[in-house]
């Protein structure tokens, strides 16, 4: 032992850079799929696209076990609270992929019944455009975001998140004041967003 | 939100409450079911849907006929272009015309590889969720074939909008039918593959069989439609019964179960699949007798000019603006037209005051009744048994909620 | 014909009748609609297809329209029933009869506000409990009325 070549046996990097590469190699995929983004999606886990080429084939339907949320497809006003609870109950690190028009902008539905973008409501990490996109389109998503992880701090990701979990204690408390069912509480919300200019509720 | 509201409230007695989705794998997307148990046993099942209520039908209204089309993809997504050509047929029967031959025997080619693929989702997931994995795999290989078909008649795998009123889009492009051929020679292959996996795997039986039985009456007293109610042992097929782009042509037998439950829906479907590529033999032979003509009707107050024309025939030009702009001249009338989708009767009721866009467009999901009786089929069975009877359903939010 | 049967044995009960394309439509008023249901019933038309309504707000009288089509299986004959039916009137629910028509008349209540007496559990089933409004009345806006989601695109594509 005391012969060991310290220069084979040691590498130095930066804190960052090594857990940063940990963490975009073992993505583990939190798949909320509510639409036709979501089939597709079936695909880039099938046997032709194959997502577990970037490490990122274990899928876990258990918000508490992934670390990064794709949501598939449109979602609606009514599903709202729904997509926060689960967003708020993901563990840290955690990213989002907004995958389709429908879940980045709300797409061809620019109706009184659809989210106009999860942006709005939950923090969005990689945006994939596409109505649905191909599933290589959403592998070059998942690239993206490794990407973005490569490349962040470890201290960046705590002030967005923060915010998030304020807003959502300022939606628990608007809905034990007034009664009003967590759907009604967001739209709510994004009103008063609306009214400040602001784009987002948290 | 209410959910949780109700579990403090009844935990206090003997039955646990738990929250089956809105997300959750076997949903598929976004149903919620609310179990009542006790122990593993479900006491009472409550389903709620509209967690995917787009708001189809009042879009629809605000916007042309063959703006609609693309809507009607994202209703059934696993089998877009059944609901394109359900659409295509209702807006014609409105119209009072009929599309070219040609159009028509493509039509019903692609339909039947869409209801191919769409069998090939339910099938396969259902497995998934049961817990044999392997079929899925086998059978994706054949639906990425379909999609590339799809892609190569429409320019997109999933979202077709192939149909017009009053025809198709284009025609098939040559590069078609070889890939066709090789499809219709694998794919029988894969379906044995699927029947040798599944038919007659002892786990498969006890997982499927007496599973959500239903007798023909009470099946047709909650409104099932399509496989669901073939399994259950009625032959209503809306391609023989009411026959539409001359499905009376083609030679072909209806399967039928007999008790209804997950595991004759799973034969059904299967055999399906089979009749499907039968149909679709014939439709390619038809094809080539037919031989090549136009894919839409050349009346062009329904359908655009082709475009050589528009760019050098005054005529054509007007016609062009006139129908992008004031759109197609509609009858003032109402029509309901249904066609059998993969899950079912799909049902277009249109209401036209005469105007560019639908007064009312209402769409008759096949899956929505299907979908109400799911408690009346879960009731004091085990919670495994509502996961099977789920998938079994092939219940597709998109146009369960529109 | 079945139109013919429930005018003789239902005198009176149908308001007018017209066919289109091949469709068969009877307008029946409410208070008549549970015995023209019965009537069907007997003479096999044993599944009801679908119900749904239809707002015509500068009517006069009743505002909508609640159809309804049935299916005769043996005959694969198909009948599109209409009941008029006013602001805040209701109809008679159908469910005791028909097992299906639970969720649809719960949409129909959701969507357009029609009551239906009888019905055993009349809630919301798109929208969520305190949505504003029914959205598929003419006078509600595609938008939903305010401008949190439109990023001020308020107008509908096409009308006109
Ligand atoms: S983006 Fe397109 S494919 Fe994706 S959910 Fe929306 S409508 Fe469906």
């Amino acid at each position: 032992m005391s012969e060991m070549n310290l220069q084979e046996a040691v590498v130095t990097t930066r804190l960052d850079a090594v857990v940063n590469w940990g963490r975009k190699n073992s993505l583990w995929p939190l798949p909320f799929g509510t639409a036709c983004c979501a089939i597709e999606f079936m695909s880039v886990m099938a046997s032709k696209y194959d997502m577990s080429r970037f490490g990122a084939e274990a899928m876990r339907f258990s918000p508490r076990q992934s670390d990064m949320m794709l949501v598939l497809g449109t979602v609606t006003n009514k599903m709202a609270p729904v997509l926060r609870t689960i967003y708020a109950q993901m563990a840290e690190p955690k990213w989002v992929i907004s995958v389709g028009v429908c879940a980045s902008s709300g797409g061809m539905y620019r109706t009184y019944a659809t989210l106009q973008g999860i942006d709005r409501i939950i923090p969005v990490d990689v945006y994939v455009p596409g109505c649905p996109p191909r599933p290589e389109s959403m592998l070059y998503g998942v690239m993206k975001l490794q990407e973005k992880i490569e490349k962040e701090g470890l201290g960046m990701r705590k002030d967005h998140i923060r915010r998030f979990y304020e807003s959502l204690e300022r939606q628990k408390e608007l809905e034990a004041r007034t009664g009003l069912t967590g759907q009604q509480a967001i739209r709510e919300m994004l009103l008063d967003a609306a009214a400040t200019g602001a784009p987002t509720i948290f | 939100m209410d959910s949780i509201a109700i579990t403090r409230q009844m935990l206090d007695g003997d039955r646990m409450i738990v929250n089956m989705g809105p997300s959750h794998p076997v949903t598929h997307g976004t149903l919620r079911i609310v179990l009542e148990l006790e122990g593993e046993l479900i006491m009472k099942a409550t389903p709620e849907m509209g967690y995917l209520h787009r708001g189809v039908e009042k879009l629809g209204e605000n916007l042309s006929y063959n703006q609609f089309i693309p809507l009607t993809d994202r209703l059934d997504y696993c089998s877009s272009i059944l609901n394109n050509v359900g659409y295509a047929v209702a807006v014609e029967k409105l119209l009072g015309i009929q599309d070219p031959p040609r159009s028509r025997v493509i039509r019903v080619m692609v339909s039947e590889l869409a209801r191919i693929a769409d069998h090939i989702v339910c099938l396969g997931i259902n497995a998934v969720d049961i817990g044999a994995f392997t079929a899925f795999l086998y059978l994706f290989k054949q639906r990425e074939t379909i999609y590339d078909l799809f892609e190569m008649a429409a320019g997109q795998r999933m979202h077709t909008s192939f149909t017009r009123v009053g025809g198709l889009m284009r025609d098939l492009p040559p590069e078609f039918l070889p890939l066709f051929d090789r499809f219709m020679e694998e794919c029988p292959a894969a379906i044995d593959e699927l029947e040798t996996l599944l038919t007659r795997n002892p786990i498969w039986h006890d997982r499927t069989k007496g599973v959500g039985a239903m007798s023909i009456e009470d099946a047709v007293n909650w409104g099932y439609t399509g496989p669901c109610l073939r399994a259950s042992g009625l032959a209503q097929d809306l391609r023989v019964a009411q026959p539409y782009l001359d499905y009376e042509t083609y030679d072909f037998d209806i399967p039928v179960g007999t008790t209804g439950d997950v595991f004759d829906r799973y034969l059904v479907r299967v055999e399906e699949m089979r009749q499907s590529l039968r149909i679709l033999a014939q439709a390619k032979r038809k094809l080539a007798e037919v031989g090549p003509g136009p894919v839409i009707v050349e009346d062009y107050k329904i359908a655009l000019p082709p475009k050589e024309k528009v760019y050098t025939r005054m005529e054509s030009l007007i016609h062009h603006f006139k129908l992008i702009m004031h759109g197609i001249e509609m009858p003032v009338g109402e029509v309901y037209s249904s066609t059998e989708a993969a899950n079912g009767e799909l049902g277009f009721y249109i209401v036209s005051d005469g105007g560019k866009n639908p007064y009312r467009i209402r769409v008759r999901p096949p899956c929505l009744p299907i979908f109400s009786s799911f408690d009346e089929k879960v009731r004091g069975r085990l919670i495994a048994d509502a996961v099977a009877e789920l998938g079994a359903m092939n219940v597709i939010a998109g146009e369960l909620d529109r | 014909m079945v139109t013919e049967h429930i005018e003789e044995q239902l005198p009176g009960a149908v308001q007018d009748k017209h066919d289109f394309r091949g469709d068969h439509t009877i307008v029946v008023g409410a208070e008549n609609l549970l015995a023209v249901a019965d009537l069907l019933f007997k003479e096999g038309f044993q599944f009801l297809v679908d119900v749904t309504a239809v707002d015509w707000p500068e009517r006069e009288g009743a505002r909508f329209d609640v159809v309804y089509h049935w299916l005769n299986l043996t005959s694969q004959e198909r009948l599109r029933v209409k009941v008029p039916v006013a602001e805040g009137a209701s109809v008679p629910s159908l469910v005791s009869r028909f097992k299906t028509a639970d969720w649809y008349e719960r949409e129909v209540y959701d969507m357009f506000g029609v009551i239906f007496d009888g019905h055993p559990n009349l809630q919301r089933l798109l929208t969520w409990p305190d949505f504003p409004g029914h959205a598929l009345r003419k006078d509600f806006p595609l938008d939903g009325g305010d401008a949190f989601c439109m990023d001020g695109c308020t107008a509908p594509y096409n009308r006109g």
